[in-house]
């Protein structure tokens, strides 16, 4: 198996955790791993991304190449669309609906959310008011994740276990929480 | 063995501490800081009683490593590239002084600048100091690295440079960590007690040891095996890639081997015949290097009349700018994937001050003061999270060069007749080197008003604590000089708005030196704290 995923957003949306998670199965399931990641400047506010790669063979590079990305997985819409020439021809795109407005010339959602669908393997979740249904705002990233869960090559169990290691410190309404998020994102995928 | 998830720079931080390092100093930069604040956080590192706190600059930092080291123990210092240039009268006079205790110095290059002014490449700086250079090409060569590199300052006396990449830095997969691990080292003088007395007749004698020495480091790097010599059948090209170059060379060739001959180099100085080896054995070269063109330079030589060597200079390669797999492919004649291009309708969304960041109340000021009575263009900054007033809809700072550089540069313009000039400085970059300049200011009696931007953390690079903050800041003030009565503190809130300008007038008024220190917290390490400090409450 090997899979090459960007995960993008904006700085503090939980795209570490994110990472985290799949980073935590893949290790879990034997996999080598590389998942790279933007810290310093871009963190304030701006574009952040990581690539994560995963494979039973030895990776080489920690950059996945332009137009090899099997998916996008982002947490804000605009910012899926900005990495687009990272992903492969036959690649999924599975984003939050939600727009991150923090720029003054933010673009029309419309116009954005049809860009997405021009991609043919394409998910859209609206996952700021699940999460707000949930009443776990802070798990938009976990919804995502769950809406995702089918690409990723892992049994579900991995994907539960890799989340509970992450909240572990959190207690288990955090666990339970996500584990609820995470199977919504993925019910919702299928929709 | 277990492997653990780590990035490069945690790989490097935990090698060190299975090294026996008694001491790292450091000073925060992107992507360096992870190294110290991974021993700062590390358990076995307190138990250890391994030494960790930041330094207020590199220099200091690099000269605490080389007085642990001449009292014999083993030490790491750690910086971004461009701190390295702050230390670097103390990193290469170390080369003339040499080693006692195991000296590694970690420098974090950043090209395609992610979060930095340049992009320059520390190994120039190693080869001039002329120490070993050591540049690993992932994480578990990083770990394994670290343990090689105090060996070899140990058995040869020298400090030994460690450079690395953003993109290892910040990149995390399985890291194996020795088992056996290694006890500090005693404390122990040098053998000659005059080593490090660089008196010109003692470091005429010690430059003498450092160039006979050139021998022994290039013999090293034949023999370590970071340096290797990878067969191929096909000779019409022969491939030299150093550090994380290879892995792009590699990723190019998936499960399969590489036709062409690979030089692949992790060691410096790189031994002659190495070189010579692949130079005849093929027709041409092509050298991949994250960063400057070094070897493509050697190789290639002034006059450019050999054999010809493909790379960064002669178009093959852009000229500046990181690496990436597609990069290498395009260089080795592969096609482009296919890829869709960015969407007209995506603007860029650049980092920006958060919503409530103290700097914000003090650009709106001291907009409003220049606007009232002055014309633009005579704020001199300097670099921080207030570097990004820089950006719209502040439009606030005219420069931003090197830490420190907004006093001195304002009192240059102010010398120069730009009255008054305004200079702005974090806390942090203000004690790491903003004082000197101070002096400067004061004993000119300068036409300067100073900013210093007391946020009570160093925020740019995650809130390390900074070296003064407070009312140390006014100590420090008062102790270089400034007058009592213009040293003023305000809160750069919304409600004192109105204040605030009236005291900035003032200021600009005075014809001397005054310093205004606008003082509130970060509102994200303010809101790391209160929630620090609500889990406390409920455990
Ligand atoms: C020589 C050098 N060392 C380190 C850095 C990395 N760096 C950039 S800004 C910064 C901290 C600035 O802190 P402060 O002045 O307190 O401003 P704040 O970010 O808190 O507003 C650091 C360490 C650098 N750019 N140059
Ligand atoms: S991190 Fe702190 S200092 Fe930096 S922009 Fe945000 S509030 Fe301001």
């Amino acid at each position: 198996m090997k899979k090459d995923i960007i995960i993008s957003g904006v700085g503090g949306q939980g795209i570490v955790s994110m990472a985290a998670i799949i980073g935590t199965a893949a290790l879990e399931s034997g996999l080598n791993l590389k998942q790279s990641e933007v810290h310093g400047m871009s963190q304030r506010g701006g574009d952040v991304l990581s690539n994560l790669r995963y494979s039973d063979k030895p990776i080489a590079s920690d950059l996945i190449p332009e137009g090899k990305a099997d998916m996008i997985i982002s947490i804000e819409p605009l910012e899926a669309l900005r990495h687009l020439p990272r992903l492969s021809m036959e690649g999924w795109i599975i984003t939050n609906t939600n727009p991150y407005n923090n720029i003054e010339n933010y673009p029309d959602i419309e116009g954005i959310i049809s860009e997405v669908r021009k991609i043919p393997n394409h998910i859209l979740v609206d996952a700021d008011t699940i999460a707000k249904d949930l009443n776990a705002r802070r798990s938009t990233n976990v919804i995502i994740l769950g809406a995702a869960s089918e690409h990723l090559g892992f049994e579900l169990a991995v994907l539960e276990n890799a989340i509970i290691k992450l909240f572990e410190k959190k207690g288990s309404k955090v666990i339970d929480q996500n584990i609820t998020a995470f199977y919504k994102g993925r019910e919702l995928a299928h929709s | 063995m277990e492997k653990h998830l780590l990035m490069g720079d945690e790989a490097i931080a935990q090698a060190a501490i299975d090294a026996g390092i008694s001491g790292v100093y450091a000073y925060p930069g992107t992507p360096s800081t992870e190294i110290t604040e991974y021993i700062q956080k590390s358990e076995e590192a307190k138990e250890k009683n391994i030494r960790s706190s930041w330094a207020t600059n590199e220099k200091t930092a690099m000269e605490g490593a080389l007085g642990m080291s001449y009292a014999g123990k083993r030490s790491m210092v750690c910086m971004k590239h461009v701190g390295l240039n702050v230390a670097a009268d103390a990193f290469v006079n170390s080369a003339i002084t040499g080693a006692n205790g195991g000296l590694v110095v970690v420098v974090a290059d950043d090209p395609s600048m992610h979060s930095s002014q340049n992009e320059q490449d520390s190994r120039f700086f190693g080869k001039f100091a002329m120490i070993p250079v050591l540049e690993p090409h992932h994480q578990q060569e990083a770990y394994d690295m670290v343990h090689y590199a105090f060996d070899l300052s140990e058995v040869l006396k020298t400090p030994v440079l460690l450079r690395i990449t953003t993109r290892l830095a910040h990149s995390r997969a399985g890291v194996a960590p020795r088992l056996i691990t290694r006890e500090q080292n005693e404390l122990r003088l040098p053998e000659r007690l005059t080593q490090f007395v660089l008196l010109p007749s003692i470091a005429r004698e010690n430059y003498k040891t450092l160039i006979h020495n050139q021998e022994h480091f290039k013999k090293a790097a034949l023999e370590s095996g970071y340096n290797s010599y990878l067969k191929g059948n096909d000779k019409s090209l022969g491939i030299i890639a150093t550090g994380i170059a290879y892995n792009y060379l590699q990723e190019n060739y998936p499960n399969q081997e590489i036709p062409y001959p690979v030089l692949k180099i992790g060691q410096y100085p790189v031994p002659n015949e190495m070189l010579q080896e692949i130079y005849d054995e093929c027709d041409e070269l092509i050298v991949f290097e994250e960063g400057y063109p070094l070897i493509e330079e050697a190789l290639r030589g002034s006059l450019n009349i050999g054999k010809k060597i493909k790379g960064r200079m002669d178009g093959t390669l852009a000229f500046d700018g990181e690496l990436n797999p597609v990069k290498v492919g395009k260089a080795l004649g592969f096609p482009e994937p296919e890829k869709r291009p960015v969407p007209d309708i995506v603007v860029p969304r650049p980092p920006a001050l958060c919503a409530g960041c103290p700097h914000i109340d003090s650009y709106k000021a001291i907009n409003e003061v220049i606007a009232k009575h002055y014309s633009k263009g005579r704020v001199f900054a300097d670099i921080g999270c207030y570097t990004l007033g820089a950006l719209p809809p502040y439009s606030a700072i005219n420069t931003c060069v090197d830490m420190g550089a907004s006093i001195t540069m304002a009192k240059g313009a102010a010398d120069a007749g730009l009255v008054p000039a305004i200079a702005v400085i974090g806390d942090s970059t203000f004690t790491h080197s903003g004082i000197t300049g101070l002096i400067d200011a004061v004993n000119d009696g300068s036409n300067v008003t100073v900013f210093i931007l007391d946020n009570d953390t160093t925020a740019m690079t995650g809130g390390q604590n900074s070296a003064a903050v407070g009312n140390r800041l006014e100590d420090i003030v008062r102790g270089v000089g400034v007058a009592e009565e213009h040293i003023r503190v305000i809160r750069p809130l919304k409600k004192f708005h109105e204040e605030n300008i009236q005291v900035i007038e003032e200021e600009l008024n005075y014809p001397g030196v005054s310093v205004i220190i606008p003082r509130r917290e970060c509102i994200v390490v303010l809101d790391q704290r209160m929630r620090q400090k609500f889990k406390d409450k409920t455990q």
